[in-house]
């Protein structure tokens, strides 16, 4: 099996070539100006209007929350696998262990959408 | 039929050897030529499916589609990857090159790597991984990196807005993706995809894990950002979101890789949930081909149908039913498991 995985690294060596190729494909065909930096074809595309302020500002709380979420239950998911794997062999004592399990995760759900974690405001 | 190019594979390596070239660099070969043949598949299938969505998104709105081009059209795709690799190269001088540049073939990337572990037919895949699955959606979810590197490198309001709704709308339906994949995964007992095919020799696992062909169905559209989940590219409110400042051959790669995503999850639902490359008469690699374009066409189907989601509704939609309910699906299949055990059934 471990022979598996360093043809998975070929292939993914192989396969940043393919993106490569076809930029270096279009760079033969595609017509190349003189770059001027202040060009105007270089501003940030804002609908013809003249862009203001920052775009990297802070921002909206609730993406983050969001993220806090989702970490916990992605932990979980990395849980459960394994556990999915040996479900038939480990027995009823899995099963409910797992049952607790969940029902400690709903839980958590259950604070999160109680203290309006998952409003979208 | 059946066995043809495993024993075209059998004898091009026996061939290699027999030249005098010792087993492993011949493997080597062979998994170039099996990269060759991915990478064929893909863009060959991507020229059809431009058009075929083109044609039938046309049909549904009662327009014609592209039509011009040969017969019915069907050069539109060979004509417009012209175009695109014809126009200039523009980077916007306040974007973050290196990031900016990037995201795009890290995309790709990504997209094409999910075809190393799909079975395209009886005991043919790229590399039979006894992780398959596991491989599928953790290589799948990298496709939100890339969103969000084209996005924040644009350094453009509409780029970032678009980016950060589809990270957010990526992370949230990954877990219902997750868990509903485990149905299969408490069933099958292994994580390898032609062991799960396998299993299907009798039942279809859509028979069996209804509930997670359908939570898995409605969270792949989401992570694929395709309509009626496509808030983070809403082009009416977001003139293209995270692609907005991409021209050419970068945006094209773009495009590519969504619908190289599009057509690696139709394979693994077909895998999954529809028996995989299992079926009578055809030989099974013409099986899965058939079974993962009508998972496609049901996506256009769904696509050309629905307005589009709220992203209020989007988010909540995800944690408060599909989260839920694909956990209680879980405990479902466990339960049904030891029912089964129980009358004797299995």
């Amino acid at each position: 099996m471990l022979a598996d995985y360093p043809a998975l690294g070929i292939f993914f060596l192989l396969t940043i070539a393919f993106p490569v190729a076809a930029m270096a494909l279009a760079w033969l065909f595609r017509p190349k100006p003189k770059a001027v930096p202040e060009d105007e074809k270089f501003l940030t595309y804002e609908c013809g209007v003249d862009t203001r302020g920052k775009t990297w500002i802070r921002f909206k709380v609730n993406y983050f929350l969001y993220a806090l979420v989702f970490l916990a239950f992605d932990v979980e998911v990395l849980f459960l696998y394994p556990w999915a794997v040996k479900f038939q062999v480990l027995g009823a004592f899995a099963f409910i262990e797992m049952i607790i399990f969940i029902t400690i995760l709903l839980i958590g759900l259950w604070y999160a959408w109680k203290e309006g974690a998952l409003e979208w405001y | 039929m059946e066995a043809l190019f495993i024993n075209l594979a059998e004898a091009f390596t026996g061939w290699m050897i027999r030249l005098g070239l010792n087993p492993a660099w011949a493997e080597s070969i062979l998994l170039l030529v099996k990269w060759i043949i991915v990478i064929t598949i893909i863009t060959v299938n991507i020229i059809i499916l431009i058009w075929l969505e083109r044609k039938i998104s046309a049909f549904f709105q009662e327009r014609l589609g592209p039509n011009r081009l040969g017969p019915f059209g069907i050069f539109q795709t060979v004509a417009d990857a012209i175009k695109l690799l014809t126009k200039e190269d523009i980077v916007p001088s306040a974007a973050d090159k290196l990031i900016f540049k990037t995201a795009p073939m890290f995309f790709i990337v990504v997209a094409v790597m999910l075809y190393t572990v799909i079975p395209m037919g009886k005991d043919m895949e790229v590399i039979n991984l006894n992780i398959g699955l596991l491989f599928f959606i953790s290589v799948g979810s990298l496709s939100t990196i890339a969103l969000l590197m084209a996005g924040w490198g644009s350094n453009n309001k509409w780029s970032l807005m678009g980016a950060v709704r589809s990270v957010a709308q990526m992370v949230s339906y990954e877990i219902p993706l997750a868990f509903s994949l485990l149905g299969v995964v408490m069933i099958t007992g292994s994580l390898n995809l032609q062991d799960i095919v396998a299993a299907q020799d009798k039942w279809w696992f859509i028979v069996l894990q209804p509930i997670a062909f359908i939570t898995y169905f409605i969270a792949a559209t989401a992570e694929l950002n395709r309509g009626p989940f496509d808030m983070p590219e809403a082009e009416q409110e977001l003139t293209g979101g995270a692609y907005t400042e991409y021209t050419g051959m970068r945006w094209a790669l773009f495009f590519l890789a969504e619908y190289t995503n599009l057509v690696a999850v139709s394979a693994l639902m077909a895998t999954v949930f529809l028996g995989g490359w299992q079926g009578p008469w055809l030989p099974s690699w013409l099986w899965i081909i058939i079974k993962t374009y009508a998972v496609i066409l049901v996506f256009f189907w769904v696509k050309w149908t629905f307005p589009r989601i709220r992203m209020d509704h989007l988010m909540s939609f995800s944690w408060k039913v599909l989260v839920p309910v694909s956990l209680g699906n879980i405990l479902l299949t466990g339960a049904g498991i030891y029912f089964c055990r129980w009358m004797g059934w299995c």
